[in-house]
Formats: C-alpha cells, sequence, structure tokens
C-alpha cells in the first residue's frame, strides 16, 4: 500500500493489476459494510442503547412522574381552593396524560416542544445554527 | 452483623457522625455527607492530579481525564449547540460528580449517595431551575411559548398548555427517579444474591454446591451495576443537556 502505480502504468505486469483492483474492490465492501454496521449500530444505540431493565425504568419514570406532579399540583389547588376533591380528579387525569405524553417523547414518538417549535420556525430563519438533531434521550 | 446480612436495605441507612443542631434544624454530619465529601475530593483530586502533567503526549490518568472532557463537550456540544457550552463547567461537574458518587458506590461497605431521592432529586432540581431561570432572563416571556404549541385549534390550546406544564414540571421527577431507581435496585439485587450465597452455604454441603449459581449471578451483577453507574451518569448528562437546550433556543 505504500506505492501505489496509476492504473494506466504501462509497465505493470497483468496479475500485479489484477491484485490492485482486486484490493480496491475488497477495500471498497469493507468500508461499505463497516458503514452499513456503524449506521445499524448508531440505530440501535439510539434505540435500545441499554438493558431492558434500563429501558423499564426509564418509561416507567417518565410516566409515574407525570402522574405524580398532576397528582400533586390537583391535591394543591384542592388543598388552598377547598374544592376537594375536583382538582385532584382533573389534575389526575391531566397528569396520565403528561405521563403518556412523557413516554411518547422520551421514545422519539411524538417530537418534543421545543424542537417541534423549532422545526414549525426555519421559514423566517431566526436562527439558522439549528439543526435540530437532538439524541433520543 | 449477622442480621444485617440478610437485609439487603441496611446499607442505605443513614448514620450521623457529627449531630450539628442549627436552631429546629438536624444538620448533622451523616454518612451521605461524607460520601459526598469523598465524591467531591475524589473527583477533584484525580482532575487535578491527572492533568498536572501536561504533557503533550498524555500518560494514562491524563487521557482519562481528557477523555471525560471531549466526552462531556462532545455530548453539551450535539444537544445544545455552541451557545451551550456556557453550561459546560455545570454540566461537567454534574456527571463528574454522579459517576464518581456511583462508582464510589460499588466499592463494599461504601455507602451509595445516588441511592437516596433526595440527592438526585436536589441535582435535578439544579438543572432545572437553572433551565427555567437563564431561559426567563434570556427571553423573557418567551420562553413560556415552549408550553404554547403551534398548530393546534384553539380550543384545545389551554387544555395542551396545561399537559405541557405538567410534562415540564415531571421532568425534574423523572430525571431523578431514573437516577436514583437504579442505584437502589441494583444495589439490593445485588446485595440480596449475596445473601444467597451466604444463607445456602451455611446448609452444608449440598448447599455450597448450590450456592455456586448465585454466586456466579453476583459476580455477573456486579459487572452490569459498573455499566449502569456510567450509563446513568450518562444519562444525567445527556438529559441536562437537552433541558439546557429547551431554554437555550426555546423557540419563540
Amino acid at each position: 500500500m505504500v506505492e501505489r502505480p496509476t492504473d494506466a502504468s504501462p509497465g505493470g505486469p497483468g496479475s500485479s493489476k489484477d491484485d490492485e483492483e482486486e484490493l480496491a474492490r475488497r477495500l471498497e465492501r469493507l468500508g461499505e459494510s463497516l458503514e452499513t454496521r456503524r449506521a445499524a449500530e448508531e440505530a440501535e444505540n439510539r434505540k435500545g442503547r441499554s438493558s431492558g431493565f434500563a429501558q423499564a425504568t426509564k418509561v416507567a419514570s417518565e410516566f409515574v412522574a407525570g402522574v405524580i406532579v398532576g397528582a400533586g399540583i390537583g391535591w394543591g389547588i384542592d388543598k388552598a381552593a377547598g374544592t376537594s376533591p375536583w382538582a385532584l380528579i382533573v389534575f389526575l387525569l391531566l397528569g396520565f396524560a403528561a405521563g403518556v405524553l412523557n413516554v411518547l417523547r422520551s421514545e422519539g414518538v411524538v417530537a418534543d416542544a421545543g424542537a417541534r417549535l423549532r422545526e414549525a420556525e426555519p421559514k423566517e430563519t431566526r436562527r439558522p445554527d439549528r439543526d435540530g438533531d437532538r439524541p433520543a434521550p | 452483623m449477622a442480621a444485617d446480612k440478610v437485609d439487603p436495605i441496611h446499607q442505605f441507612h443513614i448514620t450521623k457522625i457529627l449531630p450539628i443542631n442549627v436552631g429546629h434544624y438536624d444538620v448533622s454530619f451523616t454518612n451521605s455527607s461524607l460520601f459526598m465529601a469523598m465524591t467531591v475530593i475524589a473527583a477533584t483530586a484525580f482532575l487535578i492530579l491527572a492533568t498536572s502533567g501536561r504533557s503533550m503526549v498524555p500518560n494514562r490518568w491524563q487521557l482519562v481525564a481528557e477523555m471525560s472532557y471531549s466526552f462531556v463537550a462532545n455530548t453539551l456540544r450535539d444537544a445544545a449547540g455552541k451557545a451551550g457550552m456556557k453550561f459546560f463547567p455545570m454540566v461537567f461537574s454534574l456527571f463528574m460528580f454522579v459517576l464518581v458518587a456511583n462508582l464510589l458506590g460499588m466499592i463494599p461497605y461504601f455507602f451509595t449517595i445516588t441511592s437516596h431521592i433526595i440527592v438526585t432529586f436536589c441535582l435535578a432540581m439544579l438543572v432545572i431551575s437553572t433551565v427555567v431561570i437563564y431561559g426567563i432572563w434570556k427571553h423573557g416571556f418567551h420562553f413560556f411559548g415552549l408550553f404554547v404549541p403551534s398548530g393546534v385549534p384553539a380550543a384545545l390550546v389551554p387544555l395542551v398548555t396545561m399537559i405541557e406544564v405538567i410534562s415540564f414540571l415531571s421532568r425534574p421527577i423523572s430525571l431523578s427517579v431514573r437516577l436514583f431507581a437504579n442505584m437502589l435496585a441494583g444495589h439490593i439485587t445485588l446485595k440480596v444474591f449475596a445473601g444467597f450465597v451466604v444463607t445456602l452455604s451455611a446448609a452444608g454441603v449440598a448447599g455450597m454446591a448450590g450456592a455456586v449459581l448465585p454466586l456466579a449471578m453476583a459476580v455477573a451483577l456486579t459487572a452490569l451495576e459498573f455499566l449502569v453507574a456510567f450509563l446513568q451518569a450518562y444519562v444525567f448528562t445527556v438529559l441536562t443537556c437537552m433541558y439546557l437546550n429547551d431554554a437555550i433556543h426555546p423557540g419563540h
């Protein structure tokens, strides 16, 4: 690989030229397979980077957090305004919705609030430095 | 001590080392405080000592320090762009703190501070307060545009906004619960399987033979726990970067 004769070199014997072509082909194939492999691995990493347990805690924590915050807000409003139990019921339901939204977002099914707004924006070309590719959490 | 062996929760007990009371508040120096201090000292000492050589061709320690630096820097730059680099000191400190705390927790008889939800919740609140304060300071009222999605029918806007606000407020909780749950569950599992080994091997020769299985499991789990320790520090950092991105570019 140190010296690389050009294709048109007349002095080179036929066999070495074949070798060269063969080598080039193999290198190209290697590069291609490496590339596809890398892309596949990256996609794999992005989707399920970690063990099933980590995935489970991720989704569970996202969902539970939404429900807890909803219930907490509802309970606080009830406590402050004496409307028990209506605010708790309403905000618990909203919390469920937020939990589902969190899960969908963390799985990349629904765009992030910020990302979505940024996507809707480019027609005004306010921020050309943003390309909006963010790694999944 | 024999009773401790079968109690997988015992390792998380907080014990006061130096009782201090200020007014009605108990601000005692506990084993948790001790390990937090140790985490900070270990991380600081590692970075200072590792980079003290400043050689052009780094030795192993310097290489590890430089790798962790560029790793966090790349994560932050990918998630939050160039403007996010002004938060690098905070993000890097958080990453090193969580990582070193997780790894210190892997040493037998050491206390794992990240297995207490109040610790991880404080870290998460630090992140979220930074996001909110910086977002409002930088963008003013526009920051709240984060909660009002575009292209939604006017009748649904209040509902969707409410859900978005709850979703935003749930971020510190999910951020802290994820780190805490992983560390807690991992350490309990490890303890339970190690407890099996002790209990089984006390039951004679047949038990000894049977104890090989949980022992192998404990070894495998230890390896997994080291992975989780690193992974959770990384996940915490990535999420921090993503939330900071919302503060820097709320998209008005």
